[in-house]
């Protein structure tokens, strides 16, 4: 159990001397707090598997420290450093039962064989893996396989941190539910430091408390879901989480309004000197733009289709080139081709080059 | 659904069959037959029923105790074979590099005594043990051992000994370090997490990944030393005395020495056999092993 520092920490595959734009995680500062739920959230090739391996040790950073407590542990191996790591497919020692397997981490450590015993059997029991303690592992299906991985991650009580690397990637759909919240159920038992790595949001949103979005091997926001959800940081974090995405549109901006093509948008907050020359768009998401009959004094778009999710309908709509998602209201019928966007002026953000720009209220 | 019945494949199989009926059925019935008869020469044949299987398996009789003695000889050179070449194999495989240009030297290094022809390793070695101008005979004596193939048992079992390791660790080595090649990364880096020490990985991990190339090597090299010829005969002769007369070598003398074509054909039918059981055993254990039998449900 610890604190995880990460100091400057970057890594390329190509060496400490490739270019910086090159280097599979860019150099990042961030600290951990003991006990937390994390999860690294990103698109595949984003760095966040990368990262994963550097604080386990299985790969060592090209720049930057890591701290446990304080105490800088980058020079240590794997085995040194007291961390637990679950991969993405099940590994299993073939020739041991699932109570061995599970007791194997423990055993060389050389913890006694009363306690072994015990932590195996709490961790089954909490896995519901009891049943399955004295058979071969090779037998079992992928997802009992898996389970024995996480077993295993899970079974040392002194851990630094688990680390996740998309653990549920072979397991059934209904499955994940049930796994999912039992990890969760298990981190407010277990009281263990837990990170997990995974590219789908539902994921990273039920299971951490903080979420640390990653894009091109860098940290673009950490935060709560909500944090995420309300106050995107970057315009990535925007469209890459909720669904549909963030709206993302050029606009001209200054003082408390946006012009749109002419239009103008009306800002909750005052947005004074803005960067020169760098790329100005405003954001806002679809659950906050109602559509509306065509009126003057509206900001118009053409219809191109209706999505139904069942729990709400979203129109596609365009505004001159760009795509455009906005709410349909409960019981509003949609005219065929032309219709009026209504903006909620407090979830609407202003980004500069892709960046959020905070405005004085 | 009714099947199509057409009776003409046959005749895609039938020049299979002719070929194999002309190259191995017809050889081996001309065995079966002289194994039943016995000749004095003149091409004159007398019917002898199974007698000569009869003696063959009466260690009291001449045919019976050569057979048992050499077919004892056989088993014992195979299990000290694989009692080194298995365990020496793997640990060369374990050593071997697994990635950068040292691979590709270490595997064409393995391969060469793979390549070189039977009589020529055997002709090799018996050069190389000789005492008077051998590399390795010479030395050992001149340190001070009284070695000698040609008239000491010990010399001659551990010259043919040393000689088989040389020719055929390599196959275990290399088919040992595919078997470890196809460990998935995932598997180190869990062992690394988990504590494992180096010998717990090799026993959890790297074995039990071998077990199934291990298998087949254990097969080839068994069955290839129970059939072996050429390099004792080369470098012993069978000798000194009987002591590396293995099945192969006893038979040969029989048959092309003595001319005793029955009793060579009854050793002969009885050293096939053997080498058929064995196979058929190591098949079976073979395609068993690492399949995932499912269980029955509601078992404990």
């Amino acid at each position: 159990m610890a604190r995880i520092d990460l100091v400057d920490l970057a890594h390329s595959y190509g060496g400490n001397d490739a270019a910086p734009e090159s280097f599979a995680l860019k150099p990042v500062t961030m600290t951990w707090r003991q006990g937390g739920a994390y999860a690294l959230l990103g698109p595949s090739g984003c760095g966040k598997t990368t990262l994963l391996n550097l604080i386990s040790g299985i790969v060592t950073p090209s720049r930057g420290k890591i701290l446990f407590d304080g105490a800088d542990i980058t020079p240590l191996s794997t085995q040194k450093r007291n961390i637990a790591q679950v991969f993405q497919f099940p590994v299993i020692y073939d020739t041991m039962t699932v109570g061995q397997n599970l007791a194997f981490p423990l055993q060389n450590r050389g913890v006694p064989k009363a306690e072994v015993e015990a932590r195996v059997r709490q961790i089954a029991d909490l896995l519901d893996l009891t049943f399955y303690l004295d058979r071969k592992a090779t037998r079992l299906t992928a997802d009992a396989k898996q389970k024995i991985s996480l077993g295993r991650g899970l079974v040392r009580s002194d851990v630094a941190a688990v680390l996740f690397d998309e653990p549920l990637t072979v397991i059934d759909p209904e499955l994940k539910w049930q796994l999912r919240s039992k990890l969760k159920a298990l981190h407010r038992e277990l009281d263990l430091t837990m990170i997990y790595v995974t590219h789908d949001q539902t994921e990273a949103l039920t299971f951490a408390d903080t979420v640390v979005v990653m894009h091109d091997g860098r940290v673009v926001q950490s935060g709560t879901p909500a944090e995420l959800f309300d106050k995107p940081a970057h315009t990535f974090v925007g469209y890459f989480i909720g669904s549909p995405g963030m709206n993302i549109v050029p606009a001209v901006v200054s003082g408390h309004e946006a012009r749109i093509d002419g239009h103008i948008i009306g800002l909750h907050r005052n947005y004074g000197v803005l960067p020169a020359g760098a790329k100005i768009e405003i954001g806002v998401r679809p659950e906050f733009v109602n559509i509306a009959a065509p009126a003057s004094g509206l900001l118009s778009a053409a219809i191109e289709r209706i999505d139904d999710l069942g729990r709400a309908r979203f129109a596609r709509v365009r505004i001159g080139d760009a795509k455009f998602a906005a709410r349909v209201p409960p019981g509003f019928s949609v005219p065929d081709n032309m219709v009026g966007l209504v903006f909620d002026p407090a979830h609407v953000h202003v980004y500069a080059d892709s960046r959020l720009v905070e405005g004085v209220a | 659904m009714d099947k199509i019945v057409n009776q003409k494949a046959w005749f895609l199989v039938l020049p299979v069959f002719a070929v194999v009926a002309f190259s191995a059925i017809l050889p081996l019935m001309t065995v079966v037959n002289y194994s039943m008869q016995d000749t004095f020469g003149n091409n004159q044949f007398f019917w002898n029923g199974v007698g000569w299987f009869k003696e063959l398996l009466d260690p009291s009789t001449d045919l019976g105790g050569r057979f048992l003695a050499s077919l004892g000889r056989n088993l014992l050179f195979s299990a000290i074979i694989l009692a080194i070449e298995v365990p020496l194999g793997i640990v060369v495989a374990l050593s071997m590099p697994r990635e950068g240009w040292t691979v590709a030297v270490c595997l064409v290094i393995l391969a060469l005594p793979l390549l070189i022809p039977w009589n020529v390793v055997g002709t090799i070695w018996q050069i190389f043990g000789r005492p008077d101008i051998g590399l390795l005979g010479y030395t050992l004596n001149s340190l001070g051992f009284d070695y000698n193939y040609v008239s000491n048992e010990f010399d001659a079992w551990a010259t043919v000994i040393v000689m088989d390791v040389w020719h055929w660790t390599s196959l275990v080595a290399l088919l040992c370090y595919a078997g470890l090649k196809s460990i998935p990364d995932a598997y180190y880096q869990a062992a690394q997490i988990d504590g494992a020490s180096r010998w717990a990985v090799f026993k959890a991990i790297q074995l039990p990944k071998m077990n199934r190339v291990l298998l087949i090597a254990v097969l080839l090299r068994f069955m290839d030393s129970f059939m072996i010829y050429t390099e004792p005969f080369v470098v012993t002769g069978g000798g000194p005395g009987n002591s590396t007369t293995f099945v192969s070598i006893e038979l040969v003398k029989i048959a092309l020495g003595q001319f005793d074509l029955g009793k060579a054909a009854a050793l002969s039918l009885v050293y096939n056999l053997i080498i058929l059981i064995v196979c058929w055993v190591f098949y079976t254990v073979m395609t068993n092993v690492g399949t995932e039998r499912p269980e029955k449900k509601g078992a404990a």
